[in-house]
């Protein structure tokens, strides 16, 4: 999943048009949708076991990094942000199964943004050692880059799917945005429609 | 179900399940016709639907892959290149498996507006040659056949109907009141939306429960009133239809004639099938339908089936759209239920004081799901990461009101769908080729409903509010034109029963049929069209003047 076509997803009637689900190309999903079947249910076992998830892509110390920049995209404030909503989970997930041809994007991106944190703080080690200044520093630093839109856009899909896919565990994206998640609603739906005293429509001629 | 062998010649063969081809293979089985419907995409069922924003596209492709890629160019100086932002469906039941279900008949006007308005530069706009009074019973019997609900006769603009609509409007949203504020400031008015959609128990259908899940997901509970819920199960019940998922019909054949012999599709396994039959009815829509013509070839039509006046494939019209946003101060939870729930029909004629030809309708709505909201849903700007995204998401994904404008889009002669001479789809058939470039009217009627759409928004009560920016169409959903129809031979595909000009016993009925594009969402008349079709197809078979080729 591209930014670019991400981003072409939105609020107007286009965004529909403009692509799938968070840009996902439908022969995309349809030719991975056995690996995300297959993430699914590797997550539903992580979740049954009680343990801490298992990483099949990401060395631990990769993981560290990827799940800091992550922390910058959605961070953990007076809410739960993409930590604790194991969005790392949903990456290293996505990178095993139905993203397996993105892995380069990520072990590369990993390389500069070493050379970043380098760059601009010569005596630091990793990024995740940085304070959260200095990461969000290194991070406009290279927002523009594939790396970094490819890193923000599945934090936000983990963030935001749902959360069978290993990310958006225990609500926490969904609570934060105020979706129920119930999929099934009752009118009212929401404050104006709750509030209105519009008299119901007469029938004229109809 | 019934089954034919393919070397048995049906009476009919209807290419694509959507809402035309359903509909055309509900009435003709129904009057006593073998009819065999071939489905390129598979059939998939109310179980296979998830409120899942991750797998909502495996239902056979809602949009151009790799599969059947689809090309775009503006103007026949560019190469074309791939493009994913055309969507019809790909699955027994078509697009209107994965619509929003809004769903508007056509104002008496739409059908003869070139006499109203005149002659445009730069367009082929014209009249259609069906009267809103010859197509009004057909559009009551979609209402009441298909399921719709909605209330007639409280719109100061809508053109007269004969019957109420059969089930009550669905519950009024958030947005639908802002914009009965909104409106009522302004001095317009607000009407309900009509929607494919069961707001009761209706025929064996259960009512929607307002999951939100509409637009670009299959329901789960079949209240969405799609081709594959309200007509196929009668398909499945027949013993004079047989529907064949998976079969990509890839030539219309015909004889020394020039008559139609039947059609060749790929099956399952992309074995090549010959399904005989007296004749075709082409209903895969204004991509799809173009493109098959333009793919059959023969020694009688070498630039294409029906195509002897070069019209297949011309006067493409994707439809025009603009919008706005705002921000407002409580939740309006429009995740929840249908699309939208009311609309704003006052500038739908054009006029012109404007200074140019346009109308459209706008809407409110909201409903975006949330992968795709945080990905592009935010105002322009919100910073795109860090803590002012995520306060920026917390507050405004339940808070974020659209109002959105559907508008006229001129028919343009070098607006076309062609063969793709270098692309191929995966069973090596050239791809579709979009070629298409917005009228300058088109581009200033956009800019006038991003700015009525801003007032809307204003008036709404907005505390922020941003329009998208206008822009040439690319992305195209509701694809129309292409094989028009027309009572001149030269200047049309198709006559006003939609039979083809050059050979008797082939049909096109679906969106490639409309002539203009009215004011954009084109089902309601779609479908409306081809009910008309069927009946007049039946009388005409029924007099023995649809006959098989002979030799065969």
């Amino acid at each position: 999943m591209n930014q670019r076509s991400l981003e072409k997803q939105g609020a107007s009637r286009r965004s529909f048009l403009a692509g799938s689900a968070a840009g996902l190309g439908s022969a995309w999903v349809a030719a991975n949708w056995p690996g995300i079947l297959a993430a699914q249910e590797h997550a539903r076992q992580v979740a049954a076991s009680g343990q801490p998830g298992k990483l099949d892509f990401f060395s631990p110390e990769q993981a560290a990094e990827v799940e800091s920049v992550a922390a910058q995209i959605i961070p953990s404030d007076d809410s739960p942000g993409a930590r604790e909503a194991g969005c790392l989970y949903f990456i290293d997930r996505a990178l095993t199964t139905f993203d397996k041809d993105r892995q380069s994007v990520y072990t590369d991106g990993l390389g500069a943004l070493q050379a970043k944190t380098h760059e601009l703080f010569p005596s630091a080690g990793k990024f995740s050692g940085l304070t959260p200044a200095q990461q969000i520093q290194v991070l406009k630093a290279i927002e523009t880059t594939p790396f970094f839109m490819q890193v923000r856009a599945h934090t936000v899909t983990g963030f935001l799917a749902n959360p069978e896919h290993g990310g958006n565990q225990n609500e926490i994206g969904w609570k934060l945005i105020g979706f129920e998640g119930k999929f099934r609603y009752e009118p009212p739906f929401g404050y104006y429609d709750r509030e209105s005293k519009s008299a119901a429509l007469t029938t004229g001629k109809g | 179900m019934a089954r034919y062998n393919p070397n048995t010649q049906v009476d009919f063969v209807v290419v694509g399940s959507g809402v035309s081809g359903g509909i055309m293979a509900k009435e003709l089985s129904a009057a006593g016709f073998h009819v065999v419907v071939l489905e390129q995409g598979e059939y998939l069922h109310e179980k296979d639907f998830r409120y899942d924003q991750l797998q909502r596209t495996t239902h056979s492709a809602l949009v151009a892959d790799d599969m059947n890629p689809v090309t775009f160019r503006q103007t026949d100086k560019e190469k074309a290149v791939r493009s994913r932002a055309f969507g019809y469906g790909r699955c027994v039941g078509g697009g209107t498996v994965h619509y929003s279900g809004s769903s508007w008949r056509h104002h008496e006007s739409d059908f003869h507006e070139r006499s109203l308005w005149g002659p445009i530069a730069g367009s082929g706009f014209d009249d259609w040659p069906v009267t809103y009074a010859e197509l009004e019973p057909y559009y009551t019997k979609v209402e009441w056949e298909i399921g719709y609900s909605g209330v007639g006769g409280v719109s100061p603009f809508e053109s007269p109907r004969s019957k109420p609509y059969p089930l009550p409007p669905m519950p009024n949203k958030s947005s639908g009141v802002l914009m009965e504020r909104a409106a009522k400031k302004l001095g317009y008015h607000a009407v309900p939306v009509p929607v494919a959609m069961l707001s009761e128990a209706y025929r064996g259908r259960q009512a929607c429960i307002h999951c939100g899940f509409c637009s670009g997901f299959g329901c789960q509970v079949g209240a969405k009133s799609s081709s594959l819920a309200a007509i196929i199960p009668s398909l499945e019940k027949s013993s004079h239809c047989e529907l064949r998922p998976n079969s990509y019909v890839r030539e219309i054949s015909v004889d020394k004639s020039g008559k139609v012999t039947g059609a060749v599709y790929f099956d399952a396994n992309k074995k090549e099938v010959f399904q005989k039959a007296k004749a075709v009815i082409v209903c895969a829509n204004g991509l799809g339908s173009p493109r098959l013509l333009l793919m059959s070839k023969s020694s009688v039509f070498p630039d294409g089936l029906a195509n002897s006046n070069g019209v297949v494939g011309k006067y493409f019209i994707p439809g025009c759209n603009a919008s706005a946003h705002g921000i407002l101060e409580h939740e309006l939870n429009e995740y929840k239920s249908v699309t939208t729930t009311r609309a704003i029909e006052d500038f739908y004629n054009a006029d012109p004081k404007r200074g140019f030809y346009g109308g459209g309708r706008i809407d409110a709505r909201g409903n975006v799901p949330p992968i795709s909201f945080a990905m592009g849903g935010l105002a322009p700007d919100v910073p795109r990461w860090g803590s002012e995204f995520k306060k920026a998401l917390k507050n405004d994904f339940s808070r974020t009101l659209t109002m959105q404008g559907f508008l006229t889009c001129l028919p343009v002669e070098s607006n076309n769908v062609t063969l793709d001479p270098d692309v191929k789809d995966a069973w090596g058939l050239p791809a579709i080729r979009v070629t298409y470039k917005d009228h300058p009217d088109d581009m200033k009627n956009k800019a006038f409903f991003r700015d009525r759409a801003l007032e809307l928004i204003d008036a709404a009560g907005a505390t922020k509010k941003w329009a998208d920016p206008v822009r040439e169409e690319r992305a195209m959903g509701h694809t129309m034109g292409g094989c028009r129809m027309g009572n001149d031979p030269k200047t049309s595909v198709v006559d006003k029963f939609h039979r083809a000009h050059d050979v008797p016993n082939l049909y096109v009925v679906d969106g490639s049929s409309f002539v203009t594009s009215a004011r954009n969402l084109p089902t309601c008349t779609i479908s409306a069209l081809a009910y008309r079709a069927a009946d007049n197809i039946i009388r005409t078979a029924k007099n023995g003047s649809i006959k098989a080729p002979t030799g065969l």
